[in-house]
């Protein structure tokens, strides 16, 4: 018996994907919560594929040639999926513009290296919706069962359509209108976003790097409870350092985007983060660490060498406070309400 | 947290749980398997909620791979919940061989394998023939080498279900079982540990030589197999065939191609057993 696991948190995983030469130092225990700790955060691909051409112990050595077996198929599955929307929307003429994982994939970028990538993100213009979405349910895809309220809160709330899977593909498809719930505070410009977006070889389309930083950013901390999120800050990571690289003024237009956009909190903070925790080339002006990056950085690294979650609490203000953020007050008791009735309920059944 | 490591054929685990009697249990029954420190997966039984480890004890099974919403076990079903998680790891992690829901035995550095629904008997006949003459080498997967084609073993504990339990007491009276699990999901369930010499030879593979899908409950019947039937029949029983991609296609394809198969229906074991030898000895 022993508690080892217990004592590890995901510093470890963030260490390893930012130098991998520190791998090679572990011991079995290291090893066994590193590898863990990697498929709990779907991080073992990029894991994967930071320490690919190292010498590794065997064992260690067999379960990296798995998870790249199983990136390569996440690859080839997601750019399937990308290729079967390109057909199934060839009559739409507005652009439509691939989101996350299936963008980094489609346009070959860094962050797809070992990404898992589980749904199909697309955005079309609100205009365009009715259009896209008759499209899809024509070539196969299908509303997943959801109840009245869902479906309603969906369509009256949310910046996406009901997800949509396919009846025989069995993947998911999420037909995004902007990139934040109608009820959160920002206000990103949609418009902008699908007006400078940049044509890619296969006929879609992809934010322009500073829109695709602003929605990395809105996506890991203006909407949701950080859950993924060292996978989405490794995303940022990736796209700052290819992006930073490119023009001198990179970063000021990031600036001026991200405030064009109201995300110039999300931005700043996912670009501290980043620099914090695998190390980003950053300007030094736009290193001002607070309070509450402390927290941020403490609900990041959450986890223990078992794979669970710890610091219980914080990740249940980080709820809360995803909640608050996706809508007004008396919008939320209500919403909360009625999802903790129907959870009662199917306690029941 | 209290933590045991074993491992089956090539891959390896590491269990955790709160409660010491769980470990304790798989330590028992495992305890002449390797205990490699570095293991390929992890699997956690947990408490649901943290006042569940003492109130109405709940099992929740956690593993680095796992499907959303498993239903959790009572604490007496403990190690039913171990032998479910250490199954998930296999099925949706596994990708250095083809994993084929099937059991295996082998005779003359050769192997036979059996596939079939659950409730077939494959995993019965495999736990049978293992005390009959043959070297036992899994119940559940049958793990194909896509270099060379070889069936390589995954002895794992022998789940029995219902009247397996008493088909195997015996014919193996001496066999170390664990504790009897009444009225779990999939019945009463209880382990067997594999005969000595299927442990010990957990490293050695076989060419296949003869795949057989058994039918258990009906007459008597003998039917020869083609292998398009067989193909279609074998990508439904692997776990890992969609994701090993053109791989894990040409592994089956050689398997398909090179090995006879047919489906055999009997009433009891004795009765497979002879069909089985008459087959095994037509080869």
């Amino acid at each position: 018996m022993s508690n080892a696991g217990l004592h590890y948190d995901t510093w470890l995983l963030v260490d390893c994907l930012r130098e991998p030469d520190r791998a090679l130092r572990l011991n079995d225990a290291d090893w066994v919560a590193l590898i863990t700790m990697a498929r709990a955060e779907s991080l073992i691909g990029t894991l994967a594929y930071r320490l690919k051409n190292k010498k590794l112990p065997q064992p260690v050595a067999h379960i990296i040639s798995d998870a790249l077996i199983d990136s390569d198929y996440q690859y080839r599955s997601a750019l399937w999926e990308v290729d079967c929307a390109r057909r199934a929307l060839e009559s739409y003429d507005g652009p439509v513009v691939l989101m996350k994982g299936s963008a980094y994939a489609a346009a070959g970028f860094n962050a797809s290296h070992g990404r898992f990538i589980g749904d199909l993100d697309i955005m079309v213009s609100e205009g365009g919706l009715k259009e896209v979405e008759e499209l899809l349910l024509k070539a196969g895809w299908e509303w997943v069962k959801e109840d009245e309220y869902d479906e309603a809160y969906y369509r009256d709330y949310m910046h996406e359509l009901p997800p949509l899977i396919h009846s025989e593909r069995d993947r998911m498809i999420d037909v995004h209108h902007t990139i934040l719930p109608k009820t959160a505070e920002p206000n990103p410009n949609a418009r902008a976003m699908i007006a400078d977006a940049l044509p890619i070889d296969d006929g879609h389309y992809i934010f322009m790097p500073e829109d695709m930083i602003c929605h990395c950013a809105a996506h890991l901390m203006a909407d949701g409870d950080l859950a993924g999120g060292l996978r989405n800050l490794w995303d940022m990571h990736c796209l700052l350092s290819d992006f930073s690289g490119a023009a001198g003024d990179f970063w000021m237009r990031l600036k001026q985007r991200a405030q064009q956009h109201e995300l110039w909190e999300a931005v700043h903070l996912s670009v501290r983060q980043s620099n914090a925790l695998y190390g980003t080339t950053i300007p030094v002006d736009w290193m001002q660490w607070g309070i509450s990056d402390t927290l941020f950085q403490k609900r990041l690294l959450a986890r223990n060498g078992w794979g669970q979650k710890t610091y219980k609490l914080l990740r249940f203000a980080f709820y809360i406070r995803s909640h608050w953020l996706r809508m007004p007050p008396l919008m939320l008791i209500k919403h909360l309400l009625t999802k903790w009735r129907k959870g009662h309920k199917a306690h029941q059944l | 947290m209290h933590e045991t490591h074993f491992k089956v054929g090539p891959a390896s685990f590491r269990v955790g749980s709160v409660w010491k009697e769980i470990i304790d249990q798989i330590e028992m029954l495992y305890a002449s398997y390797p205990k490699p420190k570095l293991t390929d997966y992890t699997v956690t039984l947990d408490a649901i909620r943290p006042w569940r480890r003492f109130v109405r004890p709940s099992v929740a099974i956690n593993g680095d791979f796992m499907l959303p919403d498993a239903a959790p076990l009572p604490l007496s079903h403990g190690l039913l919940g171990a032998e479910m998680g250490v199954n998930l790891q296999m099925a949706l992690g596994w990708r250095r061989q083809l994993i084929l829901h099937a059991s295996s035995v082998e005779k003359d550095g050769k192997s036979l394998l059996m596939s079939g629904e659950s409730g077939s008997g494959k995993s019965t006949l495999s736990a049978i023939l293992g005390h009959r003459g043959w070297r036992f080498m899994g119940d559940e997967f049958a793990l194909i080498d896509h270099d060379n084609g070889f069936v390589m073993p995954y002895p794992r504990l022998i789940s029995l279900k219902n009247q397996a339990i008493e088909t195997l007491k015996k014919e193996a009276p001496h066999a170390q079982f664990g504790p009897l699990m009444k009225d779990t999901p999939k019945g009463d369930i209880q382990h067997i540990v594999p005969p000595a010499q299927a442990i010990r030879k957990m490293e050695q593979g076989a060419k296949p030589a003869l795949l057989l899908f058994p039918n258990y409950g009906y007459d008597a019947e003998i039917r020869e197999m083609l292998p398009s039937e067989v193909f279609m029949r074998l990508t439904q029983a692997s776990a890992n065939f969609v994701g090993l991609g053109e791989t894990g296609f040409n592994t089956l394809k050689h398997l398909v191609l090179d090995v006879p198969t047919f489906e055999i229906a009997y009433q009891n074991g004795d009765e497979a057993e002879a069909m089985i030898n008459q087959l095994w000895e037509q080869l």
